[in-house]
């Protein structure tokens, strides 16, 4: 898997002793368990880094650093981060280097005791493998000038780069950020010297990088952190604008820059940038009427505060408002026995009203994973408390309604879907472990067994998924499985199911399951007794039907034979026309594009499909039936879109690339150069052998491209783009903060911003970098109904369904060491928020679907693809016209 | 630790590197096996009398069988290898503890390097062709970032300083003996090679002369982790500053389960690639029965990918290993080392790069 990127890192603070109180107690107290989950904590909370600080007066430092960095190298789930070891003396740093197997960051070194300290520190530093924090700082002191941070930072990295070999991209400068607005007028200048100071370094000392902690900043607003958090977050605005690239921050509390009230952040402005003599003045004149206000917010109708408590919680549990769950589940708790009866009392109850109204059609998707997130926070709340009570009392827990185990299977990345019957499942009383994306069948037979699941659910996106669904089938029938097997996903559907997966499986039964909301039923008919043998029988005489109905079918289809239907193929006029040479050959690289520019070419119609809400866009959004969920949905999809892009929690990359082409039979043949003698790589097409009527051709890609023999000199495109970079990390946060429908928004939304780069991209191609339609101008629906020209399919969809193709356009592309998409080995990209395919610019290009194809296109095709004909046949194995186990079975 | 001259080995061997994909030698273990050695044959005239069983203390027999072991490695080299390993692969003062011959490892070491330098020789006295020998250093039987005690996560039981010290004095012993490269190999902790690294480094400067090191990982199961949890991209960036002639994995597992993770690390290593597998999965006997040709097809398929520059065989292989991997690569063009733009590049178990 490629390595999770960022553009500003958050350095993680709380395991700092100087910075955290209730750190240093834990150490003081030797509570190191504690202090583990404190470290924990911010992993999960989204530390890209952790910062480790032992430096406290009372403490054995060197030992505290020892044995906390030994405890949590055994913590698999925080050391997969790198570790900051941070301290001020020298022999600290040098016990904590000692003692990780990673590549971490030393904080800090410098000159302050002279140049040849600072080397022998710099020499061994490298040594042990690690980057580094130089402060600036030398025998004269701590740098608060621009000037004086410049020139310390020039000739530490001199140093460091030409005398120490230091690689300049491990150096990390802090340049001081020292506090501001402390009624002394030569503080006035600092934050402006610290964001000139690391613009200056960012433009002269290559590929080095600035930090620093910011809470220094706004020291003397003490006590009045809604001010504290609207410095910083003006200050982090303009720091990183000038390349500020890491920071000491406390996440959580960091305000966002657009949603500070106006009045304020240009207060916090006029002093972070030095703008007027009295900008201190004024900033603590307003910052009287914020102090200890909570953020104001739009006034909401809070009548329902002063109901029940149970009542408060099952409206709480409806409406998805998770803004007093702590304090109503704390009080029903103190109401009732045992913590235990709160969940099976008002929660449950509150939750049996959401199932019944999402069963009724009243309530929708994001509605119940909005309350799938109150209940969730409830429960981590009661959490503790029935883990004091089982120590306390030996008790068990109640038993939830069934296990069932859910993995999107090996080789595919998808998984929006499975996210949401996960969620429905666990509203409806259902333990669900979830193994994640990319999961190996035995992965699967192994968490299934040790845990002994009374379900299993499998979920795909990709065609290969499909098979990989039949192998785990057929490994739970070796394995003498008997769990039902749920099947579901974009690419699945009831009649594979039943011919290809269900026979595999006579043990148990398999299930397609059509969307979400029918996953309860399914699921609650098959584990009960009572319900169970009718429920099988049904489903295996519906399946019975449906396989037999198949193979009727299957013989009624006649297809056409390969080489008639290439005397049929679709002749394009290149005589009278002229192929536009693109102005780009080879490939071009976008390494971090503007979120902001993709917003407007979004398609939202397929967003709201993914939550189950049917409509196009924007009609969806007054419609009688689901157009209340509908614009919750949006509302709160556009909010987070904003913070998406202010934040930059996605990156978006792209690479696209044009060659020389021309067809030659079915193949597409890729040329180095425009001298077309060295062949640089071969696209493989398919061609349609379904029945036409007479004039309507059998259309293959290759027909888009002038053929050789015409003499015509032509070209071809790839493109491939991805806004996924960011996006697991972020979604996974979400989830183990309880927070189920934030992680499928941020994916479903980061599908979205890779369909609209896609979309953007190929704009930019016809106007720009291909350039045959330079002076197009569409709007988005006119983009999104294909009003162009040109076309831009994907391997793996209609007009060539292999997906193996994708290897051939990523090497072109090199797409993986350009921008860091990778394909899985069912040749799914990671990250999945990414989109594929070639550009083909004859104005008669148009999309068109493959279908069904006979056995003597697919050995044609096996063999100009180099590959076995049974591999083929795998890889195409959804759109084969035949069964290629029958017709082995016939020859021999 | 300040810059240091290099040997004249690095350019004879990046030489030979452009031209064609090196062939490193397979299995000493294997080929001792063969010998079917009893305890008097381990203990030799000089031994005879030592108070623990030594049968099993392969690195031994550089000093009880020298002959036998320069015949293993002469018939590496003439099956086609450019490079063997020295059978030291437990030669540090840690390992030795095992047998309380402590006091040997120096002798163990340069005896080592020096039969295998013997063999080079004849070798190359043969046909011409320049043969190289790289000082083996095994990765002990200790874990540095790993506690031995589950009930006690926090303890260790070896140290930084300890295994420095160790592989300090091991790598010392074997460039005396005359080794031209240091292969720091089968690494299941990677704090463990760290250690070397950081011990070699001080030994370069010490010396003013450096020499090629090889670093060659292991990962420990199909989880795709080492034993210490760190994934190959993580590996990589830990040891990345060690500045290796290659990187690379050996053991654990055979070339179709170790294929992924060479090409992952063939993606994002600006240095030569370099992959030892082991002749499959032990079968249920635990042996490893992989045949050459079966090997060889799947190690010729790396070198047709373009993920290598160097092969070998680990656990299992033999000259007939060697030989038939040696005529599968012998055809294809070595990979061509990426341009790997600067970044930060950071790990912990896993890999984090800071794009700014």
């Amino acid at each position: 898997m490629t390595a999770p990127v960022a553009t500003f890192i958050n350095i993680g603070e709380r395991t700092n002793v100087t910075g955290s109180a209730r750190f240093r107690k834990l150490i003081t107290n030797g509570d190191y368990a504690a202090a583990l989950a404190v470290a924990r904590d911010q992993v999960e909370n989204g530390a890209q880094i952790i910062d480790v600080n032992m430096d406290e007066g009372l403490l054995d430092s060197e030992k505290a650093m020892v044995t906390f960095l030994n405890l949590l190298a055994a913590e698999p789930d925080i050391a997969r981060v790198p570790i900051m070891i941070d301290s001020s003396k020298w022999s600290v740093i040098e016990a904590g280097l000692k003692c990780i197997q990673g590549k971490g960051i030393v904080n800090s070194i410098s000159m302050k005791e002279g140049e040849e300290a600072f080397r022998h520190h710099a020499r061994l530093v490298r040594a042990y493998g690690a980057a580094v924090v130089v402060m600036a700082f030398d025998e004269q002191g701590q740098a608060d000038t621009y000037e004086r941070k410049i020139a310390i930072c020039a000739r530490a990295y001199r140093i460091l780069v030409e005398e120490v070999g230091f690689p300049p991209e491990d150096i990390i400068f802090d340049p001081n950020i020292f506090a501001v607005a402390t009624g002394i007028e030569e503080h006035a200048g600092y934050g402006v010297a610290f964001i000139e100071a690391t613009r200056w370094i960012r433009q002269n000392l290559p590929y080095a990088h600035v930090s620093g902690g910011v809470s220094n900043l706004s020291f003397s607003f003490r006590g009045n952190e809604m001010v504290r958090e609207a410095m910083h977050a003006v200050f982090l605005y303009h720091a990183i604008a000038a390349g500020m690239d890491m920071g000491i921050v406390n996440a959580g509390q960091l305000a966002v820059y657009d949603e500070i009230e106006p009045e304020l952040r240009e207060a916090c402005e006029d002093v972070v940038l030095n703008r007027r003599a009295d900008a201190t003045e004024r900033l603590l004149t307003i910052a009287e009427r914020f102090r200890g206000g909570a953020r104001e917010k739009k006034e909401a109708d809070l009548a329902w505060r002063s109901w029940s408590v149970d009542k408060r919680l099952q409206h709480a549990l409806i409406n998805g408002i998770t803004d007093f769950v702590e304090a109503d589940t704390e009080e029903a708790r103190l109401r009732v026995a045992r913590p235990l009866h709160v969940i099976e009392g008002p929660l449950m109850d509150g939750m049996n009203v959401v199932g019944d109204l999402f069963g009724a059609g009243k309530m929708f998707l994001p509605q119940v994973v909005k309350s799938a997130r109150v209940m969730k926070q409830a429960v981590a709340y009661l959490m503790p408390f029935m883990e004091q009570e089982k120590l306390e009392l030996g008790l068990t827990e109640s038993k939830a309604a069934g296990k069932v185990l859910m993995a999107t299977v090996k080789g595919d990345v998808h998984d929006i879907g499975k996210n949401i019957v996960g969620v429905v499942l666990q509203c409806n009383n259902y333990e669900v472990i979830d193994l994640g994306v990319m999961v190996p069948a035995a992965k699967i037979l192994e968490v299934a067994r040790r845990e002994k699941v009374d379900v299993i659910g499998l979920s795909g996106l990709i065609t290969p998924s499909l098979d990989e669904m039949v192998h785990v089938a057929s490994e739970l029938e070796r394995e003498g499985f008997d769990v039902p097997l749920l099947i579901g996903g974009a690419t699945t559907s009831r009649v594979h199911t039943a011919v290809k997966i269900a026979p595999h499986y006579l043990r148990g039964q398999a299930v397609y399951v059509t969307d979400a909301s029918r996953a309860v039923g399914v699921v609650s008919n098959l584990l009960n007794d009572n319900s169970r043998p009718d429920y099988v029988a049904s489903i295996r005489a519906e399946y019975a039907k449906v396989a037999d109905a198949h193979a009727k079918s299957d013989r009624n289809k006649v297809r056409v034979k390969i080489a008639d239907a290439r005397a049929n193929r679709a002749l394009l006029d290149f005589a009278g026309y002229v192929p536009p040479a693109p102005r780009l050959l080879g490939t071009r690289v976008f390494e971090t594009y503007d979120l902001a520019e993709l917003v407007p070419y979004i398609d939202w119609t397929p967003f709201f499909q993914s939550w189950e809400l049917i409509g196009s866009f924007p009609a969806i959004l007054d419609d009688p039936k689901v157009g209340i969920p509908a614009r919750a949905l949006y509302e709160d999809a556009r909010r987070m879109l904003e913070r998406i892009v202010a934040e930059k929690w996605l990156s978006a990359r792209a690479v696209v690339g044009f060659w020389p082409a021309n067809a030659v039979g079915d193949d597409i043949v890729l040329y180095r150069d425009d001298a077309r003698a060295e062949e640089l790589a071969r696209l493989h097409t398919l061609r349609q052998q379904m029945t036409k009527s007479a004039g309507r051709s059998h259309l293959a890609l290759a027909d888009f491209v002038a053929p050789l023999e015409s003499g015509v000199a032509d070209y071809v495109g790839g493109f491939c783009v991805s806004t996924g970079f960011g996006e697991p990390e972020r979604s996974d946060a979400f989830k183990a903060a309880h927070d189920d429908y934030s992680s499928i928004l941020l994916k479903a939304l980061a599908d979205r911003l890779a369909e609209a780069f896609a979309e953007r991209m190929h704009e930019r191609v016809r106007r720009e970098f291909w350039g045959y339609a330079a002076d197009e101008a569409l709007d988005n629906e006119a983009l999104i109904k294909e009003a162009y020209r040109g076309i831009r399919p994907a391997p793996g969809y209609p007009a060539q369904p292999d997906h193996t193709e994708k290897a051939t356009l990523f090497k072109l592309l090199d797409a993986t060491a350009a921008i860091g998409v990778e394909l899985t080995e069912s040749f799914a990209m990671w990250p999945g928020a990414a989109v594929s395919g070639l550009y083909f610019a004859h104005p008669d290009a148009a999309y068109f679907g493959v279908g069904r194809v006979e056995r003597d296109q697919v050995e044609d095709y096996a063999r100009r693809k180099g590959m076995g004909v049974e591999e083929a046949e795998r890889w195409l194995a959804p759109i084969l016209n035949y069964d290629p186990a029958t017709l082995k079975a016939a020859a021999e | 630790m300040t810059a240091n001259h290099p040997s004249d080995t690095f350019e004879a061997l990046r030489e030979a590197a452009a031209q064609r994909i090196l062939i490193l030698d397979g299995a000493m273990g294997t080929m001792i096996q063969q010998l079917k050695l009893d305890e008097a044959g381990y203990r030799g005239e000089r031994f005879r009398t030592w108070n623990r069983d030594l049968r099993g203390n392969n690195d031994l027999l550089n000093l009880t069988q020298p002959a036998a072991v320069r015949d293993i490695h002469l018939a590496y080299f003439l099956a086609g290898a450019d490079i063997v390993e020295t059978n030291t692969f437990s030669g540090t003062t840690i390992a030795m503890a095992d047998y309380g011959m402590e006091s040997l490892v120096r002798e163990i070491n340069i005896e080592g390097a020096r039969v295998a330098r013997e063999a080079a020789a004849l070798a190359q006295a043969k046909d011409g062709r320049r043969r190289f020998v790289a000082g083996a250093i095994g990765p002990t039987n200790r874990t540095a970032s790993i506690s031995p005690d589950v009930n006690d996560p926090g303890f260790r039981a070896t140290s930084f300083d300890e295994l420095a010290t160790a592989y300090g004095e091991q790598a010392e012993a074997l460039l005396e003996g005359g080794a031209e490269l240091l292969l720091i190999e089968t690494i299941f902790d990677t704090l463990n090679a760290k250690a070397a690294v950081f011990a070699i480094e001080r030994l370069f400067a010490a010396r003013d002369l450096r020499v090629p090191v090889m670093i060659s990982g292991t990962i420990t199961d199909l989880s795709g982790r080492t034993l210490s949890g760190q994934t190959p991209a993580a590996f990589w960036n830990s040891l990345r500053h060690a500045r290796p002639f290659s990187v690379g994995l050996n053991c654990a597992l055979g070339a179709r389960e170790m294929r992924a993770h060479i090409d992952e690390l063939s993606r994002i290593a600006a240095t030569l690639v370099c992959a030892y597998p082991n002749a499959g999965l032990p079968n249920e006997f635990g042996l490893y029965d992989e045949s050459p040709e079966a090997m060889a097809k799947l190690v010729g398929e790396f070198a047709a990918s373009g993920l290598v520059n160097i092969v070998g065989g680990c656990c299992g292989t033999t000259p007939d290993h060697i030989r038939a991997i040696a005529e599968a690569v012998a055809p294809h063009a070595p990979r061509e080392v990426p341009e790997i733009a600067p970044r930060l590049r950071l790990s912990g178990l896993e890999a984090f790069e800071v794009v700014a």
